[in-house]
């Protein structure tokens, strides 16, 4: 049974890996074939660093992640805020859906509406360019929104009511209170909110596909327009380089975090 | 003297720090929605018309509707054969080794779902990666790309994390006695499996369920790629409308169809679920 388990693992892991380890595998192909590897070369890496409309992909790309994970965090955070203080029981349900909307609603379909709002406000002002970096920022923000505050607010819910009250009876401001009290509680709730929004801002491709210009390319509609030609493996290669990276994030993040905990243990022990 | 504070008063500032929130919900998330509608009744210089609803019961659609739904259904069933398995092997493993094997489930989403599906694509091809190796132990070459079965193992592919997500969550945090218990009240695994495992993880089931099939159904990229534009989905549909007719109108109301699909299987999927938990009570 043991090793009946193992070997389901071990093939549901080579199913989720394959198209990685082609990737990488190609991507130091010496031809430009995705089908039969003839030599190993650096030759696409080389290529890469030479393609400057995949670096300026990217650099959109981290642009726009940045941004847009930034903002929603801050309106989210508020937003939870509001929420949590909220008496109105039916107004919390009612904005509660709103903000759910973009979670249930297939990206497609978020993506076509906004696209579709900013179409027709454009053509109300005669405004020519339409789409650009700005709708692309809006829709990040309105996606990634619901994500922040789905994230803060369980915090708020672990959060021993008695604290805020015991620090106005002290005499905190309520002002001072919140950002003494209550925002340390909530914090790794907003990071967790943040880090989601960053990454699902760097992943889209549907909705951003539907709400850019032709002036503002992200790295995934970059690909799009590249895998609609036959693909170079250069664009295997940047997404080896990508995954490289997220890999020692990855690693890193582990470390420190099982070596604070054995620090900590120790200090328990002491 | 201090001052009397009033219990249970809620600063201003704080009741008022959801307002930008609403003020975005509404511009930004419900306006999209009914400009979709609007677009949807509407033909192109602004009249009311319902022509673009009605042409689309015709048999053209009525066949991609339908295609749509049988390879999210069968996408979505086959996640969750797999997944449901390899969750309870994950959720038996020790803390950290469980927490790795998660990261590594995780991992292959932050590459591109493009560049992952292209790269399938590369391994399905007539002359691809599996057929040149298949050729070297002398079977093949065997044809799989573009097909009906390549759009079904794709979603599968793609999707198959947001079942196991879910389900190991929800797996994780069972409490173990109560397996015990039932062990050494004579169940044995067949019957621990069916009366307890089962029943307590139904909730990561229902999500996993819905966070398979709604990518599932509305997907473009996967039918393009790995079925070669011979099977149109829901999603290549309403991105033909808006990327290359620019027919908005019809587009909208495709969109339309498509939130009422979802919201229908999502009704049935509950009432399923609801039942089931109604039997278990009694």
């Amino acid at each position: 049974m043991k090793t009946a388990a193992k070997i389901y693992t071990a093939l549901i892991f080579l199913f989720l890996y394959a198209p990685i380890i082609v990737m990488v595998l190609f991507s130091f192909n010496a031809s430009n074939s995705t089908g039969i590897f003839t030599g190993f070369s650096f030759k696409w890496y080389v290529e890469l660093f030479k393609n400057s409309h995949a670096f300026e992909a990217l650099k959109n790309t981290l642009l726009l992640a940045v941004c847009s994970s930034v903002i929603a965090t801050l309106i989210g955070t508020s937003a939870a805020v509001g929420i949590h203080s909220m008496k109105n029981r039916y107004l919390k349900r009612s904005i509660m859906s709103a903000t759910n909307i973009p979670i249930m609603n297939p990206d497609i379909v978020t993506g076509i509406s906004m696209m579709l709002l900013f179409v027709f406000v454009g053509l109300l002002f005669h405004y020519d360019d339409k789409l650009s970096f700005w709708t692309v920022l809006i829709a990040h923000i309105t996606f990634n929104l619901p994500y922040v505050i789905l994230s803060v607010l369980p915090k708020f819910k672990q959060m021993d009511k008695h604290l805020p009250e015991a620090a106005l009876d002290l005499g905190c401001t309520p002002l001072q209170a919140f950002f003494k009290i209550e925002l340390p509680e909530i914090a790794p709730g907003i990071l967790t909110g943040l880090i989601m929004a960053f990454t699902l801002s760097l992943d889209d491709f549907i909705i951003s596909y539907f709400t850019t210009g032709s002036g503002f390319q992200t790295l995934p509609i970059f690909i799009f327009s590249m895998t609609k030609k036959r693909v170079t493996p250069d664009i295997y290669a940047l997404s080896t380089l990508i995954f490289i990276c997220i890999l020692v994030l990855l690693i890193l993040y582990n470390f420190s975090s099982s070596k604070q905990k054995n620090e900590n243990k120790n200090k328990r022990r002491d | 003297m201090k001052k009397e504070r009033p219990v249970n008063t809620i600063p201003l500032i704080k009741r008022m720090a959801v307002a930008p929130h609403i003020v975005w919900a509404i511009l930004f998330i419900i306006a999209p929605l009914l400009f979709t509608a609007y677009f949807a009744f509407t033909d192109k210089s602004g009249n009311f018309t319902l022509s673009n609803i009605r042409g689309l019961a015709n048999d053209n659609y009525i066949k991609i509707f339908s295609r749509s739904v049988i390879l999210a259904l069968i996408a979505t069933v086959v996640c969750l054969i797999i997944a449901y398995p390899i969750s309870y092997v994950i959720s038996k493993y020790k803390g950290n080794k469980q927490k790795v094997m998660i990261m590594l489930i995780m991992l292959p989403m932050w590459t591109n779902l493009l560049i992952r599906t292209y790269s399938w694509m590369a391994i399905l091809e007539d002359t691809g990666f599996l057929n040149t190796i298949l050729g070297y132990v002398g079977i093949g070459p065997l044809h799989m790309i573009n097909t009906e079965q390549a759009v079904i193992f794709g979603m599968i592919y793609n999707f198959l994390p947001y079942m196991i997500l879910p389900i190991y969550s929800v797996m994780s945090k069972l409490d173990k006695s109560l397996t015990e218990v039932a062990a050494d009240l004579g169940c044995n695994n067949f019957k621990i499996m069916t009366k307890i495992t089962l029943p307590l993880t139904k909730s990561g089931i229902v999500s996993g369920i819905t966070m398979v099939f709604v990518p599932s159904i509305s997907t473009f990229y996967i039918s393009q790629k790995l079925g070669g534009g011979n099977f149109d989905l829901i999603g290549d549909t309403i991105e033909r409308q808006f990327q290359v007719a620019n027919n908005y109108n019809l587009g909208a109301s495709i969109s339309l169809v498509l939130m009422i699909i979802i919201l229908i299987s999502m009704a049935v999927m509950n009432h399923f679920a609801d039942s089931d938990e109604g039997g278990m009570v009694v």
